[in-house]
Order: C-alpha cells, then sequence, then structure tokens
C-alpha cells in the first residue's frame, strides 16, 4: 500500500522542478516533500517498530480519528468560504446585515444556524465574511454561535439527552447569548488592529475559477495544518491523562463546572458528538454538562489554532480567554434560569 | 511550502480519503455514516489539486520569471482592472526586462504568497495524518483505551424480547451487559447467550469482553465492559475477539475508572473470531 501511494508525490511535483532549478539558493518544498515521503518509505519498519508500544498506537488512532473525522468539514468549509468570497458581492452582505453594528450582531448570531457543521467549518467561512467587508463583530457572533446552535448539532444534543429535553433549549439559548454578547464585546472593546489584515493574493486570480480554487488550496492547507496541530494536542491528552481526576473533580459543584470547560477546551470533541461525551459523564450536574456544551464549541485547542492561522496569533491570544470567561458564565447563569 | 507541494499534499490527501473511505480503513477512526463525506472531501481534494496544478501550469509556461521575494505589496488591487493588461503583457515576452518590469506591476493580483505573506510552515503538518494513515494505519482503538476509560453502560429504557430460536441466544454485548446490570438478569429468562468481542485483561489478570462504542470519531470512543468467569481458554491474549458462549452470573463489580457496573458472564465456551468489519458499536446511542 505504501508503495502504491508513494507514486503520486514524484509525478505532481514533477513539473515544479524547473521553477526550483533557477532558484538554486535554497531547498525548494517540492524536494523537501519528495525527500520526506521517500525517507518515510524507506524507514517505515523501524518507525512501525517505535510506534508499536499500546500508548503510541492509541495517540495515533486518536490522532488519526479527530483529523479524519474533522476534514470534510472543513473541506465543506473551505468550499463555502471561497465561494463567498469570490461569488458573493460585498454589496450583498451590505444589505443583508443590518447597518448598526449591534443590530448586525444578533442577526449574524441567528445566521449561524444555517451552516450545517462543526467547528471546523465556521472558521474559514467567518474569515470569508470578514474579508468581504462584514463587521468583525458579526462575522464572530458568527464564528461562535453556528458550530453549537445549527440544526444537526440540536438533534444531536436531543438524542444524547433524551430525558433532559431542556438541554436542547439551554444549549441553544447559552450558545446565542454568549455568541452575541462577545459580538457585541467586540464592538466595544475589540481593536482592528488585533485582526491580521487580510491575506491578499491567496483568493484572488485572473478568473473567478482561478480565484475559487485559489482559496480553497490556501484554506484548505492553511487551516489544515492548524487542525492537525489542534488534533495531536487532544489526542496527546486522551492518551495521557487519568480519567480518575475526573472523579475527584465531580465531586464539587464549583470544581466540576470549571473542570468540563477546562475539559472541553482540551479534548477538542467535533460540536456533533460532544453531547454523547457530556451525556456519558454521569457524575456531574447537568449545569457542569452545559457549561462543557457551551465551551467547547466556542473554544478547544483545534479552534484556537484555526483561530490563530486565520486571524492572526494577536487576536486569537485575546479572543480566546474572553470568550472561554463568557461562555462559562453565560452557560452557568443559563442553567440556572432553565435546567 | 510552495504552491506545488501544497498541489502535492491535497491530492495525497485527498488520495488517502478516498483510499480509507472506499476500503473500510476508515471504520477504525470515525463512524460508518461518515462515508459519504470522506470520499466527497476526498474528491474535492483532488479537484482542488489537479486545478492548482493546472492554473501553476498557465502562470509559469508563458513567462518564466522568480516569484518569490517580489518587494511589492500592499497595492490596493483588482484581479479585473489588470487583466488586460495580463494579457498584453504575453506580447512583450521576448524583451526580458522590460516584460518583466511591466508585468511585475501587472500581476500583483495573483503574485505568489511569497509576497509579505508567507505560506506557513503549519502546513507541513498536513503530513503527518497522511503519513500515520498510509504507513502505518493504526489500529481501532482496544484493550489499552478500554481499561483506561470507565465503561459507559447505562440503565436501558425497556428490554425487549430475546431473539427466538433455539440453542443460544446471540445478543451484543452492550445488550448483555443491560439486562445483567439492570433487572438482575431476568430478562434473559436462565437461558444460555452468545457474545462477540475483545479480551481485555485489568492489573489483576481478571478478563474482561469489551466492546467500544462510538458517537462521531475515535476520540469520543467508550468502552462497555463485562467481566468473564467460567471456563475460559488456557492462553488469553489482549485485543483478541472472542465468541463466548455462557450463560448469567449475578455477580456484579464496579468499574474503578467511573464506577459503573460490569455485569459478568459465566463462560461455558469461547472460540476465537476474526474482528468484524466495523470494530465499533454503533448501535446503542444513536
Amino acid at each position: 500500500m505504501a508503495i502504491t501511494e508513494d507514486a503520486p508525490p514524484g509525478a505532481e511535483a514533477g513539473p515544479a522542478d524547473a521553477p526550483s532549478g533557477q532558484e538554486g539558493r535554497r531547498l525548494s518544498s517540492p524536494l523537501v516533500l519528495v525527500l520526506t515521503l521517500l525517507l518515510a518509505v524507506l524507514a517505515q519498519s523501524p518507525i512501525r517498530g517505535l510506534l508499536g508500544t499500546p500508548l503510541m498506537q492509541s495517540w495515533m488512532t486518536v490522532f488519526v480519528a479527530v483529523t479524519m473525522q474533522a476534514l470534510p468539514f472543513l473541506v465543506l468549509g473551505v468550499l463555502l468560504s471561497a465561494a463567498l468570497a469570490v461569488f458573493v458581492p460585498p454589496s450583498f452582505f451590505a444589505r443583508a446585515l443590518p447597518r448598526r453594528a449591534a443590530l448586525a450582531v444578533p442577526v449574524a448570531g441567528v445566521a449561524g444556524a444555517i451552516l450545517p457543521g462543526c467547528e471546523c467549518a465556521s472558521v474559514p467561512v467567518a474569515g470569508a465574511l470578514v474579508r468581504r467587508g462584514v463587521t468583525p463583530a458579526a462575522a464572530l457572533a458568527f464564528l461562535l454561535s453556528a458550530p453549537a446552535i445549527n440544526p444537526i448539532v440540536l438533534t444531536a444534543t436531543a438524542v444524547a439527552f433524551p430525558r433532559d429535553p431542556e438541554m436542547v433549549l439551554g444549549r441553544f439559548a447559552a450558545s446565542l447569548l454568549v455568541a452575541c454578547v462577545m459580538g457585541w464585546l467586540w464592538q466595544r472593546l475589540g481593536r482592528t488592529d488585533w485582526l491580521r489584515p487580510p491575506a491578499h493574493g491567496a483568493h484572488e486570480g485572473a478568473t473567478k475559477g482561478e480565484a475559487f480554487w485559489n482559496s480553497v488550496r490556501h484554506d484548505t492547507v492553511h487551516a489544515g495544518g492548524f487542525l492537525v496541530l489542534g488534533a495531536m494536542a487532544a489526542a496527546t491528552l486522551k492518551a495521557v491523562a487519568p480519567a480518575q481526576w475526573l472523579r475527584t473533580a465531580a465531586a464539587d459543584p464549583l470544581v466540576a463546572i470549571l473542570a468540563l470547560a477546562v475539559l472541553a477546551v482540551l479534548l477538542s470533541i467535533c460540536s456533533e458528538a460532544d453531547a454523547f461525551v457530556a451525556a456519558s459523564l454521569t457524575q456531574f450536574s447537568l449545569t457542569a454538562k452545559l457549561v462543557f456544551l457551551v465551551v467547547g464549541p466556542m473554544i478547544d485547542l483545534k479552534l484556537f489554532a484555526m483561530q490563530a492561522g486565520t486571524f492572526g496569533r494577536g487576536f486569537a491570544l485575546r479572543f480566546a480567554p474572553a470568550t472561554f470567561a463568557m461562555a462559562v458564565a453565560g452557560a452557568v447563569v443559563t442553567g440556572a434560569v432553565l435546567l | 511550502m510552495n504552491r506545488q507541494s501544497q498541489a502535492a499534499v491535497m491530492f495525497l490527501l485527498g488520495a488517502a480519503l478516498l483510499h480509507a473511505g472506499s476500503t473500510g480503513l476508515y471504520l477504525r477512526y470515525v463512524k460508518g455514516g461518515l462515508q459519504p463525506l470522506l470520499l466527497a472531501s476526498g474528491a474535492v481534494l483532488i479537484v482542488g489539486a489537479l486545478a492548482t496544478v493546472w492554473y501553476e501550469r498557465g502562470r509559469h509556461r508563458p513567462r518564466q520569471r522568480t516569484h518569490e521575494g517580489h518587494p511589492h505589496e500592499g497595492h490596493p488591487h483588482e484581479g479585473h482592472a489588470h487583466e488586460g493588461d495580463a494579457h498584453e503583457g504575453h506580447a512583450h515576452e521576448g524583451d526580458a526586462h522590460e516584460g518583466h518590469a511591466h508585468e511585475g506591476h501587472a500581476h500583483e493580483g495573483h503574485a505568489h504568497e511569497g509576497h509579505g505573506h508567507p505560506e506557513p510552515r503549519v502546513s507541513w503538518l498536513l503530513l503527518l495524518p497522511l503519513l500515520a494513515l498510509i504507513l502505518v494505519a493504526p489500529p481501532a482503538l482496544g484493550s489499552y483505551s478500554a481499561l483506561r476509560s470507565g465503561t459507559a453502560l447505562q440503565k436501558p429504557y425497556g428490554l425487549g424480547p430475546l431473539p427466538g430460536g433455539g440453542g443460544p441466544a446471540r445478543l451484543s454485548l452492550v445488550d448483555y451487559a443491560s439486562r445483567a446490570a439492570y433487572g438482575d438478569g431476568r430478562s434473559l429468562g436462565g437461558r444460555t447467550v452468545q457474545v462477540t468481542g475483545f479480551l481485555a485483561l485489568d492489573g489483576s489478570g481478571q478478563p474482561y469482553l469489551v466492546r467500544m462504542a462510538l458517537n462521531c470519531c475515535a476520540a469520543d470512543a467508550q468502552p462497555v465492559k463485562i467481566g468473564l468467569t467460567g471456563t475460559l481458554p488456557p492462553v488469553l491474549r489482549p485485543d483478541a475477539w472472542l465468541e463466548v458462549t455462557g450463560s448469567y452470573s449475578p455477580r456484579l463489580s464496579r468499574d474503578p475508572v467511573n464506577n459503573g457496573p460490569i455485569p459478568f458472564l459465566k463462560v461455558s465456551s469461547a472460540q476465537p473470531v476474526p474482528a468484524p468489519h466495523d470494530p465499533y458499536d454503533e448501535t446503542w446511542n444513536n
């Protein structure tokens, strides 16, 4: 299998060798790529030996699983964002969203319900919205609400909590609330220079087709790289952290809420699946589970890495802690009212 | 990573997704329902890679110029506005110097990422899942993960009738565990049952028969365990799949990880079976 899969890089990278000859001064990336793949194939039996321990194997399984499960949704988001960036004129968003940013935020938040998928899809789409001139506050509200309140995720939540239908309502209300509050907060305190200026070149081309595929390629390898980073973190946590910690954490209600909030960040589970994981944490209170469900889609390791890649590190470092705090607070308040 | 390498990585990723999605390899990592999405996204990645190569060819063939390290950047530009210039540019091809200077400006719109927005090195990480999948193809989660996470057995809503027919009743591992742990096995009616799962041995050597259940991907996989007593094969190898025939045992223990119930089965015979096509149990919570 390894041998047959190896043929394409040579064929693909062939034409690329011509320009690299001109540069000459440094190793070109196609060359590095081919060398890496060849080395990996040649050294595959020692590599397999090193990775043979149960710990490494389960790490790799979870790592591949997180990546594989997220890639289709990433591709979906990338296609959508490329279509937004190329085929939808900026004037459309100017007409579709209220002129006042304070009103645009909740409208964009509710609009998040139409993006079916998990958080991997929403990051590139929100990036495209910002590039298309949508006010960042509204785009951020969309970014936060879309993964949590779309019908697929809400249905999964209802299935996972058949005896507590109020969890679905709680999740919807708390997620929308936190998304809007974060949007308004950005409108009031946010500074545009925290956002990395939109990257030029990636989404442009001589024709619309070229621009579209340029955008797809750029977003896929870019966000995909950060997705892999997040998957590595999540796999490490899953393989290394002992589950007994959770038992001690569940004993105290306050600690339980914080523990599940942190766990949601570290585990980086897809928002379509997190309800089932929450349901299995039987020792914890419903409010703590709601915190888990609200925090997870808004901020986790994978999302942080992807946000840093799309909007810049300076943005992510400020936005992520604020989102975390607001999500915990919003979920606790909603839990107190509803559950 | 330049565009050709990106195209190559996208192509390989797409091919790996198609390969995994069409051979059943994907079932080790994600749930079965994801297959159409996997195949579709694999196809999109391949089309994207081919499109990149196609457009790059169009870019390189008419004029050989180096792209990286151009000083121009940050010019406001619209791809369309310069399109006319771009086509004119081809006519100047003979005159290298003039053509170059002219085009350097005209083609701002689709310049390489070398311009002030370097291609992120993080893209190289995409090689890792690719290599992991192609070279190693890690196995489905087994006894190691099963012993580290607590049993996910939950009280069932109701217990259906046992499958009819003579001989032992073939039950899913989760079904037997629910019947045995809740309701003292009364719904089993004293019948012998046949259960399939893989073996896990805890620190004291106690054997468990385990089935992992999946909601979305292996990151959220959770085990359901039953303890085995009675006559067992002399050699027990962790992760080996067994088809066990036996009867209800009133013994019940607690999972040390999350205090969940672990019912027991009194084994009368056990025989090794090959791992099922889908190593995870996707039936019980979806």
